[in-house]
């Protein structure tokens, strides 16, 4: 690179940082808000200062973690929303493995009404399922339970379809036909064979799904009325509502909901991102 | 033989789990949905037809028109506003030479990561009028009251700049994935030919990454529509009414859960769910006919 080319990036660095910057700056002014108590937070914007407006370190304070660990018992919510993301991206992952695979790989009579069938669903806004979703489970008796929120989420259309295109470029239908001739049955061909060459994409979708569940507000605020069984996203929705003027107090339970996410997926931000943009890209 | 019939039956089985659960989750509430937008409900128990009064008294009702122009302005915004701050972003950061690419983009796309419920809470506090940080920035850096409104007056503005926030990285990834498929020769030659940095964005660029940039609009304009969250937290929980940045998905909340009307809920959820289907429709019309110019 000669010097004119690192002089012209100058301007593309410094507006780049910027941006970096103000991204950075709501989860870092986030983080010293949820270390310091209410009197600080009013007084200063981010560490805390001492009367005479010294910067005063040792007035961060862990009380909010300690209201959250004891008064408000957040480990229940976090469990639950570990719980609830893991089994539904579980679950989902093998679901819609299975549907897109035999919609890739057989020749069947209904194949096309099936296919047919998943691309219409993916039309299907959510928006619009929410009411009736509501009156289904009252029928069913889901209502208040895991299952609600589990089940419905099991069978994302996207994610057939995902796993059908996933399935027509990455299993060979001469291995298929070779496990066949070799006396392996559909299901262990399915398990064996098919599943390894579909990493990828399983763990795109394993990801995308769990991500899902864990920001998921609408549905558990609908679905649950028991608090023990609240995830992150309505428990601290709920802080909100009881302590309205306790800032700290609220920023320390949205950072509990949001680190966990961070240390799972930061490092395989480059896998997601692949799987994220390879089908717009492609498509 | 055994083998013939195994391979008859083995798409149905895999298939099942997948067709179960549309079934029950997807077609089931789908047609109850039609059914329940022609009756008045109180809560999932009891309803009584009313035709299609639901539809009629939501076009009268002000509040639907103002959730509906709330919705579209800030659709009109994130649009506008965001999308082609993510391409510039994704065009500065895919200048060749650039160090430290990865960690830009690592750090402008981790707000993605982020629900938008925690977000919300993020910012409701941000928005604060004394003591948040926006008003605190603002006052420090060029006087600005620090009683500045955004949870109230300005409020469409407070919902643009915190999705910018949590969005503009995620659309910026697939803007930079686009242009990273632009021919380089293709720019270079048009430079060699005298293509001013306008022209060959105009010419080269543009129609280069032209099926990327409307999927991601699609996208935008979806989730623009579908927004529940932010207003909801960022408003309502003060106890007092305030309607100034009520949405669409919020509207139908409250009549379906708030005052137990599932049946003017799934009104709403028809009216917004045609919107949806419609954009959709649209843009896959419009890449369909660009594609078959192109070809």
């Amino acid at each position: 690179m000669n010097r004119s080319g690192a002089l012209r990036l100058v301007p593309v660095y410094t507006l780049l940082l910027l941006a970096a910057g103000l991204t950075l700056l709501p989860l870092l002014w986030m983080v010293l808000a949820s270390f310091k108590n209410n009197e600080d937070f009013m007084g200063s914007v981010f560490v805390p200062r001492d009367s005479d407006g010294n910067i005063a370190l040792g007035r961060f304070t862990l009380e909010h973690y300690r209201t959250l660990g004891g008064r408000e018992n957040f480990l229940r919510p976090l469990i639950n929303s570990a719980f609830l993301a893991s089994v539904t991206a579980i679950g989902a992952t093998l679901v819609c493995a299975a549907g897109g695979y035999a919609l890739a790989k057989y020749n069947f009579k209904g194949r096309k009404l099936c296919t047919g069938l998943v691309l219409g669903a993916m039309l299907v806004p959510g928006p619009l399922l929410l009411a009736p979703g509501y009156q289904v489970l009252h029928t069913v008796g889901l209502l208040d339970t895991f299952y609600g929120l589990i089940l419905p989420a099991l069978a994302p259309a996207f994610g057939v379809f995902l796993f059908r295109q996933a399935a027509m470029v990455s299993v060979p239908t001469e291995l298929i036909e070779a496990a066949r001739i070799d006396g392996c049955g559909e299901g262990r061909t399915f398990f064996t064979i098919a599943m390894p060459l579909l990493r990828p994409m399983i763990g795109t979708f394993l990801m995308i799904t769990f991500l899902g569940v864990w920001n998921n507000f609408i549905s558990p605020q609908v679905v649950l009325q028991d608090s023990d069984k609240f995830p992150l996203s309505v428990a601290v929705a709920q802080l909100r509502g009881t302590y309205y003027q306790d800032y700290g107090l609220q920023m320390a339970g949205t950072l509990v909901s949001i680190v966990p996410v961070f240390l799972l997926f930061l490092p395989l931000q480059r896998d997601f991102v692949s799987g994220m943009t390879s089908g717009a890209v492609k498509g | 033989m055994t083998t013939l019939s195994a391979k008859r039956v083995a798409p149905w089985a895999l298939l099942t789990p997948f067709l179960v659960v549309f079934a029950i989750f997807t077609a089931w509430p789908l047609a109850w949905s039609l059914w329940l937008s022609l009756h008045q409900s109180y809560g999932p128990g009891v309803s009584t037809y009313v035709g299609v009064g639901n539809y009629s008294s939501m076009l009268a009702d002000p509040l639907f028109w103002l959730s509906l122009k709330n919705t579209t302005l800030y659709t009109l915004g994130s649009v506008f506003i965001q999308l082609p701050l993510a391409l510039g972003l994704a065009m500065l950061l895919e200048m060749p030479g650039l160090r430290g690419r990865g960690v830009i983009r690592l750090v402008l796309f981790s707000p993605s990561l982020v629900g938008v419920v925690f977000a919300a809470m993020l910012f409701g506090i941000i928005f604060e009028k004394r003591t948040g940080l926006l008003n605190q920035l603002l006052n420090g850096a060029f006087g600005v009251s620090l009683d500045t409104p955004w949870l109230s007056t300005y409020i469409l503005w407070a919902l643009i700049l915190a999705s910018l926030w949590m969005y503009v990285g995620f659309n910026m990834v697939y803007f930079s994935a686009a242009l990273q498929n632009v021919r380089r020769e293709l720019v270079e030659a048009a430079t060699v030919d005298g293509a001013g940095p306008v022209d060959r964005f105009v010419h080269v660029v543009l129609p280069a990454i032209r099926p990327v940039a409307s999927f991601v609009v699609l996208l935008s304009i979806i989730g623009s529509l579908q927004l529940f969250e932010l207003p909801y937290l960022m408003l309502d929980v003060a106890g007092k009414p305030n309607d100034d940045g009520k949405t669409l998905i919020m509207y139908l909340y409250t009549r379906g859960f708030d005052l137990g009307d599932l049946g003017y809920a799934s009104a709403v959820g028809w009216v917004l769910g045609l919107v949806l289907i419609g954009v959709t429709v649209v843009e896959r019309l419009i890449a369909r006919n660009e594609a078959e110019g192109s070809a």
